[in-house]
């Protein structure tokens, strides 16, 4: 088939902005076969494939589109989940435009492959049409422990049982899937995808013990001494929410978007008759305080509860750390930017409720340690913007709870757990990787270091 | 799904569980919470552990009726199951060097100044357990509190019941009797919290309050139970669930503390009127 030359993307069908801002439903419907099929024709399937290098797991790119072409979809599927365990999150939550996309050559001039979209459609094609349950690989008798089922966990249980590893995923909520079900959205992450994913682990033999708070209810050296746990892979993922200490934080409609986006995502506290309360957000307004994809996702779902949404950024567009997408989604959704702001204080009317909150603009001095230029305040320029309720999106410091009842587990200064390059802590036989590690950063990361945990875990325990 | 074993309704509106939850019973101290979900649609919500018995591998709670779910959990019997248990939680209560205690419960509080007097009563502490209840009617485990201290004083709002004293009372008399305490464990609403601390810091006898806030999680994920320190060098955010749940009551912020507590107070009357009616429609 010759190569398609067009320099634009096959565009993602989508929900119509103001419709879908009204619903939680998947924004992005998914190429068609036939769009897919034209888009895998703009792969130059190149010899020395760089989008490779640009992914945190290597999927073979070239490799899976050109299964694609061949309208060997399941085979495309296989050729990913080969170093993927979660294609249908990860075509839909990477920030590919400064991964994969970033490095192909199409993208020099024109847009890139849609990648993303190419492994979400192969994903979801697979999701539809198989159901076939895989071989269960046979047991090498070697027992696992798991602390977390975000990605980076679900990614290393996943690898683990592949190599007949006996994995139990310990989950301190009550649904597995960490920040992928008390995080994401539904709109971007539907998650009955979710549960796809971990009903596969569960087929390979994973065991998912849930309502298990590791550090409280079991220790991670009773997990070895006591349950025979040979190794243990901590992905307890980020912890709590940072604030910014300015006055009227504590306000009632003060939320962290890490407690906004669990009431709305993990308790379902968008439908109508949930159980757990939410502040009613209809014909109030709403001022989202950070720029990535928390912060995104927060003005998304407050825009969806029927409020009127600002992000306070106090950095310009440019310098949004949010997946390019997600902003232009919020944007098209009706979502206000009012970058080049920053929160000086909040404040609350005789009950402890929000009504406003006061910003100083600021404007962007000299580069700092980051290589992005410093936003510095702009002097007497205060103002108060009329609020009823203030997310702050503002990231996460590591839980303290694992740190505190393991000895011999080094953390960094901010509280991180410290890993060599194998992902070894420095507590033997204990293993880590994810937000635990990093603080906050992305799905695909986590999954990369879930990914060296398993390996490194596998060369451990099969030289014993 | 974890089994309720037995259920003693205590008053028309204070019931008690006790709930099979081995690996909870095993680690359980007082001061602990667990959060639970009655089902499988259910809020979670954060109680304070009343009780456990290691070897039978059951955790207690004593809660209260006064919202949706909490009504909903008052339909479940001996035998049914709830959703979700999760726990130990928080901090347990600690209160080194003590020789002499005054344990200061209010209401469904009393509940949890049950077990941390008995642990301090067992290792040979000195513990009056001073509890107050609105009237006669509510006042719930009484032998069990003598049970747990050396003295035991009761109060009641009205006086339908020994006598009509409030905790803050009954605890100056105490202190101005020459009762020369150690500390103070007080736990209770939050605004007897706030005045029994009122007392305490009067006569500066270290109080330590056990916090009960909204929360989500309850692992240190949220930030929804945060709540503000008044330290020396100015305002710090702790985090009951991880923090917590006790604290210097010197240090709270108490109005800021009693207004987060209201968040939802609307939301949860409604609801709970609703969840009435429905559990009614069901009887018809």
């Amino acid at each position: 088939m010759a190569a398609n030359m067009s320099l634009k993307k096959n565009e993602m069908p989508s929900q119509d902005p103001n419709v879908r801002n009204k619903n939680f439903l998947e924004v992005a419907l998914g190429y068609t076969e036939e769009q897919a099929l034209d888009e895998a024709a703009r792969c130059l399937n190149c010899k020395k494939p760089l989008c490779v290098e640009g992914c945190p797991v290597n999927v073979q790119i070239p490799a899976f589109i050109a299964k694609i072409r061949e309208q060997d979809y399941e085979g495309a599927y296989q050729c990913i989940h080969e170093t993927s365990s979660l294609p249908a999150v990860c075509g839909r939550v990477c920030p590919q435009e400064t991964q994969c996309e970033q490095r192909c050559v199409r993208g020099k001039k024109g847009d890139p492959v849609g990648i993303g979209r190419l492994e979400r459609f192969v994903a979801d094609w697979h999701n539809s049409h198989t159901c076939e349950v895989p071989p269960r690989p046979a047991s090498n008798g070697h027992k696992v422990a798991i602390i977390g089922s975000g990605p980076a966990g679900l990614t290393c249980a996943g690898d683990l049982a592949r190599l007949g590893y006996d994995v139990t995923v310990f989950e301190a909520l009550h649904v597995a899937g960490g920040v992928l079900v008390y995080g994401i959205p539904e709109f971007r992450l539907p998650k009955s995808i979710v549960q796809k994913e971990v009903d596969g682990l569960k087929d390979m033999g994973v065991k998912f013990e849930m309502n298990m708070v590791v550090g409280r209810v079991v220790s991670i050296d009773e997990l070895m001494e006591e349950y025979g746990f040979e190794a243990v892979f901590v992905g307890s993922g980020a912890g709590l929410p940072m604030f910014m200490h300015i006055p009227g934080e504590n306000l009632c409609g003060v939320y962290s978007a890490n407690e906004f986006l669990t009431r709305i995502n993990l308790m379902k506290a968008y439908r109508e008759g949930s159980d757990t309360p939410l502040m009613d957000l209809r014909g109030k307004t709403v001022a989202v305080v950070g720029g990535g994809n928390v912060a995104m996702d927060a003005a998304r779902c407050s825009k969806r509860l029927g409020a009127e949404v600002y992000v306070v950024y106090r950095r310009g567009m440019e310098e949004l750390p949010a997946r390019k997408e997600e902003v232009e989604h919020a944007i098209e959704e009706g979502v206000i930017f009012k970058t080049l702001h920053n929160p000086v204080s909040i404040q609350g009317n005789e009950n402890g409720y929000v009504s406003g909150m006061t910003c100083i603009q600021m404007e962007l001095g000299e580069p700092d340690a980051s290589g992005r230029r410093r936003p510095v305040e702009i002097k007497g320029s205060e103002f108060e913007l009329p609020v009823d309720c203030v997310i702050m999106a503002l990231g996460t410091s590591p839980n303290p709870l694992i740190k505190n009842t393991t000895p011999g587990l080094e953390v960094n200064r901010k509280g991180g757990i410290v890993v060599n390059e194998d992902g070894l802590t420095s507590h033997p036989g204990v293993y880590a990787g994810g937000d635990a590690v990093t603080g906050a950063a992305t799905v695909i990361l986590a999954m990369g270091a879930g990914k060296l945990g398993a390996k490194s875990i596998h060369e451990s325990l099969s030289a014993k | 799904m974890y089994r309720i074993v037995t259920k003693k309704v205590l008053t028309p509106t204070l019931v008690l569980i006790e709930i099979e939850a081995p690996m909870i019973a095993k680690k359980a101290e007082p001061g602990q919470f667990i959060i639970l979900r009655v089902d499988e649609d259910g809020e979670r919500i954060p109680i304070t552990i009343h009780d456990f018995d290691r070897e039978k591998g059951t955790v207690s709670i004593i809660y209260q009726i006064v919202g949706a779910t909490t009504e909903k959990l008052s339909h479940k019997e001996e035998g049914d199951y709830l959703q979700d248990f999760v726990g130990p939680l928080g901090n347990a209560t600690e209160m080194p060097g003590c020789k002499k205690v005054a344990v200061v419960g209010g209401g469904v509080g009393t509940a949890i100044a049950f077990p941390v007097a008995k642990k301090l009563h067992q290792n040979g502490v000195h513990v009056d357990l001073i509890v107050g209840f609105r009237n006669k009617d509510v006042v719930v485990l009484e032998d069990e509190f003598r049970n747990a201290s050396t003295n035991f004083y009761i109060g009641t709002d009205d006086g339908s019941y020994v006598r009509k004293a409030l905790v803050t009372e009954l605890l100056e008399e105490q202190i101005q009797a020459g009762a020369d305490y150690d500390a103070v464990f007080c736990v209770g609403p939050m605004m007897m919290m706030k005045f029994v601390c009122k007392v305490t810091e009067k006569y500066n006898i270290p109080t330590i309050v056990s916090m009960s806030p909204i929360m989500v999680d309850g692992t240190g994920m949220c930030g929804c139970c945060r709540l503000t320190l008044n330290e020396p060098d100015g305002p710090v955010t702790k985090f009951a669930c991880v923090d917590g749940p006790d604290f210097d009551g010197f240090k709270v912020d108490w109005d800021e503390s009693v207004k987060r507590s209201r968040m939802y107070g609307e939301w949860e009357r409604r609801k709970h009127e609703e969840t009435c009616n429905l559990f009614k429609k069901e009887v018809k």
